[in-house]
């Protein structure tokens, strides 16, 4: 509760809001012991006097009554009202959604009929039929008010309710025998008060105008009594000629509701955990780079050079460290396996190639990313946007979620080739045509006015390569790209890639957490823990002798076919969390062979030959394995 | 698709039938005679009794009910004691000169919603940002009277750019060119605050889709950011969007009574707050059922027009 008030202080205008609305409630309060003057007394002498008048600080109304007293009386009309109309509304809102949710069936059935029938009505008309029924009056207006609002809160209230029924503490007290009506008041009710506090703080102000705007057509308080609305109403006559008549009731509406919208928006937020998290942020175009060291000099290896690369994500004080200076290349028709567990840095290296790391929170904050030497760490946006799918590509994890839902594939992958030349409608689709083929879809010419859910998922997949293709890049970047799909399908896919790879001598960085895939189809391997790599080398070479502790365990974790009886050996422990790395060693923890001086200091990444390790205690000696 | 409508309008029925249960069950809670009211507190009992009987109102309030709704369907809404006028002819009238207004306050309202609310979520926490939640949440706060009222006193009084009221100039041409001077300035008053509603929510729609997969694969593909906002953001993100416009087109047809209040308006709600100020039940029935109908319609046209969005919703 103190965390709640905290946030919502530190919500500036949020306080703003409060503080305005406490103001006004005190002054409401404290009207009738103001020395002010009788806000019913007529003086047709004083007519229209202006505001700051001799008596009359903000002036007359048309027959002469003081306009500050009637603009309080007002104000604590309007509150009152406003506030009464809340409250019924929520209290009877809440007691027929709780029924019609914890007894559920038919009880339910009827009741949300009876509530959609409501809501079905544009609220005034509803508002406008109660008030014909029962008359203009201050007090029937409020009634209409607050049945208008009765569906709203008793369909919230219901949905909470719903969800309560079912939990194992009404269930408990179903058992030991409690009655409904105890079971609802001891233990739905509690559970649900917040709920009705939250949803009258948000619906109040919208209150205030409502009734507001009742009086305001003649239906709401009748003369001489006046609220806000009515008062507005009455002025609106004299609105040309005298209009301080009309601004004053009309400023005060604003400020209410106002400053009752600013708090209601400061509970809300303050009470949304992803606003806490940062959830709620968008994604920029690129992602943002606060490089702080200076830029590694290009070491001209291979067409896509990654060096010394560190990305972080920074939300709110904490820093995780996702790749922590990871350095590797790709030459034209190579495949580079880049192989981790979930969470170790891999994906995020790859998206740090083209900026597409989510940022905020994500900040590139060192080294470089060359393609054919040129740095495209900070390079400008429409730089990077030019290269991103015609010189380097990216085949995503997941295609349903990574294709567009609403959009064809076929318009999503004309739009791919658009992006980076014009292209006409005939030609366009031709090349999209072509593009399916070469990926092995069946049927393509219908495929191409498909959407995505009406595909299977190693369709989906195919379609997701074919666009990778669209520009026939140099670099293709496959971010686990057969997690998604069976075993079968994944091998296809597997062959798929492979034949393109030899056809168009591509590069190709395979992102995989599984070392059977690795086997498959890399020529070198780079594997990730915490953010670094660990161990890189020729694929064979690696599968064959290990060296790193970590990747023989990674290897372990891979069921071998027809050898039976070894087990499954899962690595104990999880990967550290990024934002508290230990000294030395990450592996450290969960290793088998750690000495104590694993953790004494930074560990360099050996190299010898085409192999390198980043061990001090390796599963056999670097040089002889380089040999 | 056709079936789809079909099959929507078939559903829309118990819900027309349901409005007219609720209305009629509203105005039988009438206290007193409705005959009284009609005729005034010096009628005889004798005439009371005859209208009484020519209403039907000696009969069952079930009778009543189906007989009343036996009616309508035969197109008979009654006639409007105050008005001595068939209540259907009146509010078909007055429901065109509503629909002008609302229809154009409603494509105001979309647009420029959603138009604020992408360029919010664009900009999130930048300057047009902030600018443009401050002035939603004032467009939300303001009473749509009171903005009304202060627009006709600064554009129409003072600067004179636009007529103060009415649907049509008294002396001189009805033409497009006059309605639309007319048109101005209430269209934008009952427009204010749907589009603050819609800017918010837009925003945080379009915040919640430029978070998802298939926008990172836009920009993967080299997409440049304004079509990965207007196009491929905007349009996942209408699929929340549009269920929001259709509810506030009743706040929008809500919102008409009081700018045609204000702006002497000849619509279908200022005649709705008249036939309540005299009493006229008739016309107040009518009134509230053919509005609450049209608009049940129109939630129908925004699930269909929901239904050709997205291919994933089963027609």
């Amino acid at each position: 509760m103190s965390g709640f008030l905290k946030l919502l202080a530190r919500n500036r205008l949020a306080l703003a809001g409060g503080i305005v609305m406490v103001l006004v409630v005190l002054l409401a309060l404290l009207t009738p012991l103001l020395p002010l003057a009788d806000p019913d007394v007529t003086n047709t002498g004083a007519r229209f006097q202006p505001p700051f008048s001799e008596g009359a600080l903000l002036g007359t109304d048309h027959l002469g009554r003081d306009l500050l007293s009637r603009l309080l009386w007002g104000t604590r009309l309007s509150l009152a009202v406003g506030f009464a109309a809340a409250i019924a509304a929520a209290t009877i809102g809440a007691a027929v959604g709780i029924i019609s949710g914890f007894y559920g069936g038919r009880t339910d059935n009827l009741i949300m009929r009876g509530v959609d029938m409501l809501m079905a009505f544009p609220y005034i008309l509803l508002a406008l039929a109660i008030v014909a029924a029962l008359g203009p009056g201050l007090l029937n207006a409020l009634i209409a008010v607050a049945a208008v609002n009765v569906p709203f809160f008793a369909r919230n209230i219901r949905g909470i309710t719903v969800g309560l029924a079912h939990r194992e503490f009404v269930d408990a007290a179903r058992l030991s025998g409690l009655s409904n009506t105890r079971i609802i008041l001891s233990e739905i009710l509690p559970n649900v008060i917040p709920v009705i506090v939250i949803a009258m703080s948000t619906t109040i102000g919208w209150m205030i105008l409502e009734t507001a705007g009742l009086s305001f057509l003649g239906l709401g308080s009748q003369p001489p009594q006046a609220d806000l609305g009515s008062m507005l109403g009455e002025a609106r006559s004299a609105l040309i000629t005298n209009p301080h008549t009309s601004v004053v009731p009309g400023l005060m509406i604003l400020i209410i509701v106002m400053s009752i919208n600013l708090l209601g928006d400061g509970v809300r937020d303050a009470l949304d955990p992803r606003l806490k998290s940062g959830a709620l942020s968008r994604p920029m175009a690129a992602t943002r780079v606060d490089r702080k060291g200076p830029v590694p000099e290009s070491a001209g290896q291979g067409l896509l050079e990654v060096q010394e690369l560190q990305t972080q994500f920074h939300v709110k004080d904490r820093v995780y460290r996702a790749v922590g200076g990871v350095s590797l290349y790709v030459k034209p028709g190579e495949c580079l396996g880049l192989i981790g567990e979930s969470g170790s840095g891999k994906s995020v290296t790859a998206l740090s190639v083209m900026g597409l790391v989510a940022s905020p929170p994500g900040v590139i904050t060192g080294g470089a990313v060359r393609y054919e030497g040129e740095d495209l760490i900070g390079a400008p946006y429409g730089r990077l946007r030019d290269m991103r799918g015609r010189n380097v590509a990216y085949i995503f994890q997941d295609p349903l979620a990574t294709l567009h839902p609403l959009y064809r594939v076929g318009d999503q992958l004309i739009e791919a080739i658009r992006a980076h030349r014009p292209i006409g409608r005939k030609d366009g689709h031709d090349r999209a045509l072509e593009l399916l083929k070469s990926v092995r879809i069946p049927n393509p010419e219908k495929r191409l006015s498909d959407y995505p859910h009406e595909l299977s998922g190693g369709m989906r997949q195919r379609i997701g390569i074919a666009m990778a293709l669209a520009n026939e890049p140099d670099v293709i970047i496959a971010d686990e790209p057969t997690t998604a799909l069976d075993v079968t399908v994944q091998a296809q896919i597997l062959a798929l890639l492979d034949d393109l790879r030899r056809e168009r001598g591509l590069a190709i960085v395979f992102i995989t957490h599984d070392f059977g895939v690795v086997a498959q189809l890399c020529d070198r391997v780079a594997v990730m823990y915490a953010g670094r790599i660990v161990e890189e080398g020729p694929t064979k070479a690696i599968l064959d002798t290990p060296l790193h502790p970590y990747t023989a365990r990674l290897m372990a974790c891979v069921p071998e076919l027809g050898t039976g009886k070894r087990r499954l050996e899962a690595i104990p422990g999880l990967p550290p969390v990024v934002d508290r790395l230990p000294q030395g060693c990450a592996f450290a923890e969960r290793c088998t062979r750690a000495q104590p001086d694993c953790l004494a200091g930074e560990i360099d990444l050996h190299r010898a030959g085409p192999r390198a390790v980043r061990c001090i205690h390796p599963e056999a000696p670097l040089q002889e394995a380089a040999e | 698709m056709t079936g789809y409508i079909l099959k929507r309008l078939l559903s829309a029925i118990p819900v027309l039938l349901g409005i007219t249960v609720i209305v009629f069950a509203i105005m039988a809670l009438i206290p007193g005679d409705p005959a009284t009211a009609i005729l005034g507190s010096y009628a005889t009992p004798e005439n009371v009794e005859k209208l009484n009987r020519d209403l039907g109102l000696d009969k069952p309030l079930v009778q009543q009910y189906f007989i009343w709704l036996g009616n309508m369907m035969g197109g008979d809404f009654g006639t409007s004691f105050s008005l001595n006028r068939p209540v259907l002819d009146e509010v078909v009238e007055r429901f065109g000169a509503t629909l002008v207004l609302a229809g154009t306050a409603f494509v105001l309202c979309s647009i420029f919603g959603i138009v604020a609310g992408v360029i919010s979520a664009a900009n999130q926490y930048g300057w047009g940002d902030k600018g443009i939640t401050f002035a939603v949440l004032l467009g939300i706060s303001i009473p749509s009277f009171f903005l009304g009222m202060m627009m006709i006193l600064i554009f129409a009084v003072k600067l004179k750019w636009f007529p103060v009221s009415g649907m049509w100039p008294i002396y001189g041409d009805r033409d497009l060119w006059a309605l639309i001077r007319h048109l101005t300035l209430p269209a934008i008053a009952l427009a204010v605050v749907a589009t603050g509603v819609i800017a918010r929510l837009s925003r945080s729609a379009m915040l919640e889709v430029l978070r998802q997969d298939f926008i990172r694969t836009a920009r993967a593909k080299g997409v440049h950011e304004r079509g990965v906002i207007w196009r491929h953001a905007l349009k996942a993100a209408m699929v929340s969007i549009i269920p929001v416009l259709g509810i506030q087109a009743g706040f929008v047809l809500s919102g008409a009574v009081y700018i045609e209040i204000v702006f002497q308006w000849p619509g279908v709600g200022r005649m709705l707050v008249d036939a309540i100020l005299k009493r006229d039940i008739l016309l107040v029935q009518g009134g509230v059922v053919l509005v609450a109908a049209c608009y049940v319609l129109f939630n129908i046209a925004v699930d269909v027009a929901q239904s050709l969005l997205d291919p994933r919703i089963k027609t």
